[in-house]
């Protein structure tokens, strides 16, 4: 008698279906947006070092390679931001008595709203 | 109209051979209104008595008759042949579950997962009120969509944590912990906290979120272990900066 059978979780399980894709997509920007933060202090660093380091740099963000990795940071930070932002409302209901706030009011309250607020301040910041 | 078939192709295991799980195939007859249930229970009694599968109330009441079909976990008491019609329909066993023979999976972890949450009242003092404990409207809305779970265990098979963390407590238990710590009758949290605080807990999930899609129960576990993950982290909180206060 050699009793229950153990079966494996299928290895290729991330690819079996659309949401599971769409999951490993997510995680997988989080990448792009932690080496965006790395890069961005990096930058801080030699901004520090004096002029002639800042325009050196600002020379080789010229490149289109530069330019590319650019926008492909770009995309994977809006996808993995606005994912998140439809997720809040699952992680954080928010209710009125007996009645759950629609999603949609909870995502826009608390992730876009902050969001075009905080990136507004900062544009008015850098523009003004 | 002449008969109209449709193919099973059912997963055989037997505990006592020694030969590997193999599918079979079964020539079903085919009708509008028959679920998977039904074929399967026309081959076990016309075509072959040794199939072995759970089943008890035909219409999604008692979570026993969860099965992959198609790769899907799904009640084959809810699923329609006339959706898979005229393709074969392939049927497994849960994944992620010790396989008892053919379509029967051991549910013997499941029953101690669930048991390790505490789901039941717990309150501090020992005497039971006179009179029943009241509740609002609102204090039933909190946690009453978590408390519609059948057990039927279809997330389990949806979620590819298990693999890796074989003790990860799970959606079901999560969600049917949270129910009670949502619950105003309820007095528990502490004592939940020990098995629910843990990486095989809530910090096991990574939020795929596939449990909420297959549940047919409406339950959404990966919305209530999201938001035991958030209560969690608040006890911790308290914890640590109120040690002297009452956990
Ligand atoms: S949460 Fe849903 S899928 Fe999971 S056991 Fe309960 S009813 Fe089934
Ligand atoms: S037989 Fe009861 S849920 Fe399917």
């Amino acid at each position: 008698m050699r009793g229950p059978l153990r079966r494996p979780f299928p290895r290729d399980w991330f690819v079996r279906n659309g949401a599971y894709r769409r999951f490993m997509i997510r995680e997988l920007t989080s990448i792009f947006v932690g080496g965006y933060i790395v890069f961005l202090l990096v930058w801080l660093h030699q901004l520090g070092q004096g002029p002639q380091q800042y325009h050196a740099l600002v020379e080789t963000m010229r490149h289109p390679l530069a330019v590319m990795l650019h926008v492909l940071a770009l995309l994977a930070a809006l996808y993995h931001s606005i994912t998140w932002f439809n997720l809040t409302p699952i992680v954080m209901p928010l209710r009125i008595g007996e009645d759950r706030l629609p999603n949609a009011v909870v995502a826009i309250a608390m992730g876009y709203l902050p969001w075009v607020a905080v990136s507004g301040a900062i544009l008015w910041g850098v523009l003004r | 109209m002449a008969n109209r078939m449709i193919t099973l192709e059912v997963f055989r295991y037997s505990p006592e051979g020694d030969d590997e799980a193999t599918f079979q195939d079964y020539l079903v007859p085919y009708h509008e209104h028959w679920v998977v249930l039904d074929a399967l229970n026309w081959i076990k009694d016309h075509a072959d008595g040794t199939l072995s599968f759970r089943w008890s109330c035909r219409m999604g009441v008692c979570g026993s008759c969860g099965m992959m079909v198609n790769g899907e976990p799904k009640l084959t008491c809810a699923v329609f042949l006339k959706d898979y019609y005229p393709s074969p329909i392939r049927v497994e066993p849960l994944i992620n579950f010790p396989v008892e023979r053919d379509l029967v999976i051991s549910m013997d972890d499941f029953l101690a997962k669930l048991q390790a949450v505490k789901p039941w009242l717990i309150r501090e003092e020992e005497e039971p009120p006179a009179d029943e404990y009241l509740q609002t409207p609102s204090q039933l809305a909190q946690y009453q969509q978590f408390s519609m779970c059948i057990n039927c265990m279809l997330c389990y098979a949806a979620c590819p944590e298990i693999e890796g963390i074989p003790d990860f407590l799970g959606p079901a238990a999560i969600a049917l912990a949270h129910r009670y710590n949502l619950d105003s009758r309820d007095q528990g949290q502490s004592q939940r906290q020990e098995v629910l605080g843990g990486e095989e807990a809530v910090w096991g999930c990574t939020f795929v979120g596939e449990c909420t899609a297959v549940c047919p129960k409406n339950v959404d576990p990966a919305g209530a272990i999201q938001q035991a993950k958030v209560a969690s982290t608040k006890d911790w909180y308290r914890h640590v900066l109120l040690p002297w206060g009452k956990r």
